[in-house]
């Protein structure tokens, strides 16, 4: 054997070896998810004698499903969960990235100095530090808690700092001056050339920002439980939360609740799994 | 069209940062000064009055013995949250860029968990600790073994054991772009110089990614300090209130016991701490930052 052939196969066997290593760890990572799924479709009774048993005494049952659907409401608050994040993420984009374009087009201007250098420095509170005085403004002074729009104003203004940071980047290196000058000259206003020429060349942040913000607000769960306290205007983790909180010990509910909370993300994840992970990955690098 | 007078760039600005500006000053730059001025109150969230108590909140912060336990806990919590999470997280990330097949679905396979919120995971592993773990431990023992969060211990372990598994996948994908960010040839070159994969690893990889390590612990150390979520639904700081993180403590001391000046104040203060340390932390990894 050459000293390429050996190379060649201690390579192969190092693979082969990282190869089930990556398995057994990938294994340990979904076993969580793959107890809820087993647990989904058995008796009560069932789950509590044996919970890692793939089918229990009493069978297979569907149950669980329907019962925990209604109990939760869960059209309703799949509902809320997807207004609330669809509008708030789409408000988020376009508000940012237009706050972005004047900033980056005129840092002379000491608004957008100011504006700028005060949303970078506000990405290092945490939501801790402003949940009390906010629920001292908007539910005691203002009384505007439980409505859907104060919860998605509130989302777009938590996340417009950083998005505006990332729609900052792309504009400032990605978008050359000389096609807004071209535009300019072909008689657009400032308005046009952002819309018709600024605004389509942003796609790949616009798709960063969108993935990114759009899971924060699906599973936010501390600011929508403090503005929104009525049954009716619940979103996904509110509901889950609840709905534990009152059936702790119907196990099987419990198992069907927490899938079916988990299920929308995880369906949409098959169908754009490359691009969330793109755009995490872009997002987390420059953020 | 005069460019340069000021209504016209009022009206600019106006234009297209003003929604932004709204609704940035309205939920963040309002509420934190505000908040400021809460903590010199000693309101209760429902009277009219809010009277002003000077400094007395910051008194009673720094000798409130629950919020420095709380403190305590959070601190050691994320001392070894952070540790093991970028450990595992620089594991798998080398692992996923060596080459294997498949690498792509295992590195979309490690980042589920963070596609799921806080609160739904915590019930999840609520049940593997409490049903999955007790039948198990239960069968190989012969007898009936407590669930793991019913101990002081036993929950602080199973706290850090899921904030592991949440970020773990998160973080390894910054991992993996710094891996990618180094050039082949650069470990090319060290091998030919006559160093070993593994020396090439810690004297050439390693050393050129750390904008990534600095990254992802400033990242975790900031997730970690104000952890809510699960806290709430994995142990709600059960047995005996001896797993209350800070952050929980701060919504219970204002919105449980209706002390909204002391608990914005001792907000105020996780704040900083947090701020302090995960400022350090970037400023001390940026001073050693090499570049090829």
């Amino acid at each position: 054997m050459t000293e390429n052939e050996r190379a060649a196969r201690k390579k192969k066997i190092m693979h082969a070896v990282m190869w089930v290593v990556l398995l057994l760890l990938f294994i340990c990572f979904v076993s969580p998810f793959i107890l809820v799924v087993i647990n989904v479709f058995k008796t009560k009774a069932d789950i509590t004698t044996n919970p890692l048993a793939i089918v229990g005494k009493h069978g297979f049952t569907m149950k669980n499903f329907p019962e925990a659907m209604k109990k939760m409401n869960f059209w309703r608050v799949f509902a809320n969960s997807a207004i609330i994040t669809i509008s708030a993420t789409l408000l988020t984009i376009v508000v940012s990235s237009m706050a972005s374009f004047v900033i980056v087009r005129n840092q002379k201007w000491k608004a957008c100095a100011l504006l700028f250098s005060a949303m970078v420095a506000s990405m290092v509170i945490p939501f801790q530090v402003l949940m009390v005085p906010l629920v001292s403004v908007y539910g005691g002074t203002l009384g505007v808690l439980n409505h859907r729009l104060t919860l998605i104003l509130m989302h777009v203004g938590f996340s417009v700092s950083m998005a505006t940071f990332m729609f900052h980047g792309a504009i400032h290196t990605n978008i050359p001056l000389e096609l807004e000058e071209a535009a300019l000259i072909d008689g657009c206003t400032r308005w046009q050339t952002y819309w018709q020429i600024v605004f389509p060349l942003l796609t790949p942040t616009i798709a960063t920002v969108a993935i990114i913000d759009a899971m924060a607000f699906w599973n936010d769960y501390l600011l929508p439980s403090l503005v929104l306290t009525k049954k009716e205007l619940y979103t996904i983790p509110i509901a889950t939360q609840a709905f534990y909180g009152t059936y702790s010990t119907d196990i099987g509910l419990v198992m069907a609740a927490l899938l079916l909370a988990m299920l929308p993300i995880l369906i949409l994840y098959v169908f754009l799994q490359r691009f969330i992970v793109e755009g995490v990955t872009s997002g987390a690098v420059k953020g | 069209m005069n460019r340069n007078t000021m209504s016209y760039k009022v009206k600019q600005f106006i234009m297209f940062a003003g929604p932004a500006t709204v609704l940035f000053c309205a939920v963040v730059i309002v509420p934190f000064v505000y908040g400021i001025y809460l903590t010199f109150t000693s309101w209760d969230g429902i009277a009219k009055t809010k009277p002003l108590v000077g400094l007395a909140n910051y008194a009673s912060a720094f000798s409130d013995g629950e919020y420095w336990r709380a403190l305590g806990r959070t601190a050691i919590y994320s001392l070894f949250a952070v540790i093991l999470i970028n450990i595992v997280a620089f594991l798998l990330a080398y692992l996923v860029t060596s080459g294997v097949k498949g690498q792509n679905f295992f590195r979309a396979g490690f980042f589920i968990p963070n596609l799921i919120g806080g609160i739904v995971l915590g019930y999840v592993w609520k049940f593997v600790f409490n049903r999955a773990f007790v039948a198990v431990a239960g069968a190989f023992s012969k007898g009936t073994v407590p669930s793991p969060l019913s101990t002081p211990g036993g929950a602080m372990f199973c706290l850090i054991l899921v904030a592991v598994w949440q970020y773990a996948g998160y973080m390894m994908l910054i991992y993996v772009a710094g891996f990618m960010s180094v050039s082949d040839a650069l470990k090319e070159a060290a091998m030919i110089d006559g160093c070993t994969p593994a020396q090439a690893m810690w004297n050439v990889t390693i050393p050129l990614m750390r904008a990534s390590f600095v990254q992802c612990i400033f990242l975790s150390i900031t997730r970690c300090f104000v952890v809510y979520d699960v806290n709430l639904s994995l142990t709600n700081g059960e047995p005996y209130g001896s797993s209350v993180m800070a952050a929980m403590h701060v919504y219970k001391q204002a919105f449980t016991y209706k002390n909204y000046g002391l608990g914005q104040a001792e907000a105020l203060i996780l704040f900083v701490i947090c701020a302090v340390v995960g400022i350090t932390q970037v400023y001390i990894g940026k001073k050693g930052e090499v570049a090829a």
